[in-house]
């Protein structure tokens, strides 16, 4: 996996609990065109554990999850249709 | 009273006396005996907590005007419709056969299979589940045995429905497998396995079989699809949750095919015949027989 993916815009989903960190993401990929990067920050547990495959059932291609050290997590994830 | 009993009394007190008294014959077709005198809970035949919309209005009917216009929906996915009336025990019997409902079954035989949704609806399911409670319906369903035997299928080790909770549990699961040239490295995987069986370093992914439960969440949430599943069941046997409670034990490896599960369903319940005392659970007769006899049972009709 390159390290020079261009992210095209952030959201923090931290601050959110399931279902409503899907939402959240949800709504934040639709506002990207076609074939641009989101990086969503997630929570360690069951949100970084779930998240990734709701936006995979989506269409969405989930490029790299990273270890931000403290008790996050970034996904980063192309939108795909 | 038993069923021979109530024949046998039909000499001395007539056919109407047995059809009341015959409470074993009845409780067999589904009709629960009520507080309530002459009244009656019956009981219909749902396989995974599955009704057609159709099937729903013939109940709601037959409710609202042989019983009291409520249904009962059971523990075990079933649906009963109280107090209907001995005198009107045939008429809804026909009414519902004509709308496309059965009676169910209650007493020493094999009870409703429930089943959760399954892979044909839940995103998290690894085996389709309906189709798999019918088939073991069509099999098993009312075989007489020495005590009640409950049969559950669950679509994933999610276990919505609890599949130890009966006599013999099925759960969906995946063996799984890495393929290199898949991989895009990006590290779901890793964090998705609630095991901690999976593991990256230098570029490469590593699977620990010894800890891996076979859940296939890897392979539902790979991006690339490097992760490849094969679908299978987790069977587990002898599980009861009533007034003694144990929880079902997995005896056997992940099964991938379908005649090898019904095998190992078949020995199961020719061991439970054959072994146990009459009004006798699974769970203790097998206890009594030993769990290597039971064990060594189901072994060589699975690999037969």
């Amino acid at each position: 996996m390159p390290d020079d993916i261009v992210i095209d815009a952030a959201v923090d989903i931290t601050d959110v609990v399931c279902p409503v960190t899907f939402v959240k993401a949800k709504v934040a990929i639709d506002e990207l065109d076609d074939g641009q990067a989101l990086s969503i920050r997630v929570n360690d547990g069951e949100p970084v554990r779930n998240v990734p495959r709701s936006l995979k059932d989506e269409g969405h291609r989930i490029l790299r999850l990273s270890d931000n050290g403290d008790g996050t997590y970034s996904l980063i994830v192309r939108k795909t249709g | 009273m038993t069923a021979d009993e109530g024949v046998a009394g039909k000499n001395f007190f007539g056919g109407w006396f047995d059809m009341i008294a015959d409470y074993a014959t009845l409780k067999k077709g589904g009709f629960m005996r009520q507080v309530q005198r002459d009244n009656f809970s019956m009981r219909l035949a749902v396989v995974g907590g599955n009704l057609t919309a159709g099937q729903l209005t013939v109940i709601a009917g037959i409710a609202a005007k042989y019983g009291c216009g409520r249904v009962h929906l059971t523990s075990r996915q079933g649906v009963e419709i109280p107090f209907i009336k001995l005198g009107d025990i045939d008429a809804v019997k026909s009414e519902l056969e004509r709308g496309g409902v059965s009676v169910g079954v209650c007493g020493p035989r094999v009870r409703t299979v429930t089943a959760c949704q399954g892979a044909d609806v839940c995103p998290s399911g690894c085996v389709p589940t309906y189709a798999l409670a019918e088939e073991i319906s069509r099999r098993y369903f009312g075989r007489e045995l020495p005590h009640k035997f409950k049969f559950g299928v669950a679509g994933c080790r999610n276990n919505c429905l609890k599949a130890e909770e009966n006599d013999l549990g099925v759960k969906g699961g995946m063996s799984v497998e890495w393929a290199e040239s898949d991989c895009a490295l990006c590290g779901v995987c890793v964090k998705v396995c609630r095991e901690g069986a999976i593991s990256m370093d230098d570029g490469a992914i590593k699977l620990d079989a010894l800890k891996c439960n076979r859940c296939g969440r890897c392979v539902k949430s790979c991006p690339t699809g490097a992760w490849k599943g094969e679908p299978g069941y987790l069977l587990s046997f002898g599980g009861m949750f009533g007034n003694n409670i144990a929880q079902g034990r997995e005896i056997t490896p992940i099964i991938h095919d379908r005649d090898a599960l019904f095998r190992a369903a078949d020995a199961a319940l020719d061991f439970f015949a054959a072994n146990a005392k009459p009004g006798e659970r699974f769970r203790p007769a097998i206890e009594r027989a030993g769990w290597d006899a039971f064990k060594t049972h189901v072994a060589a009709a699975l690999y037969a």
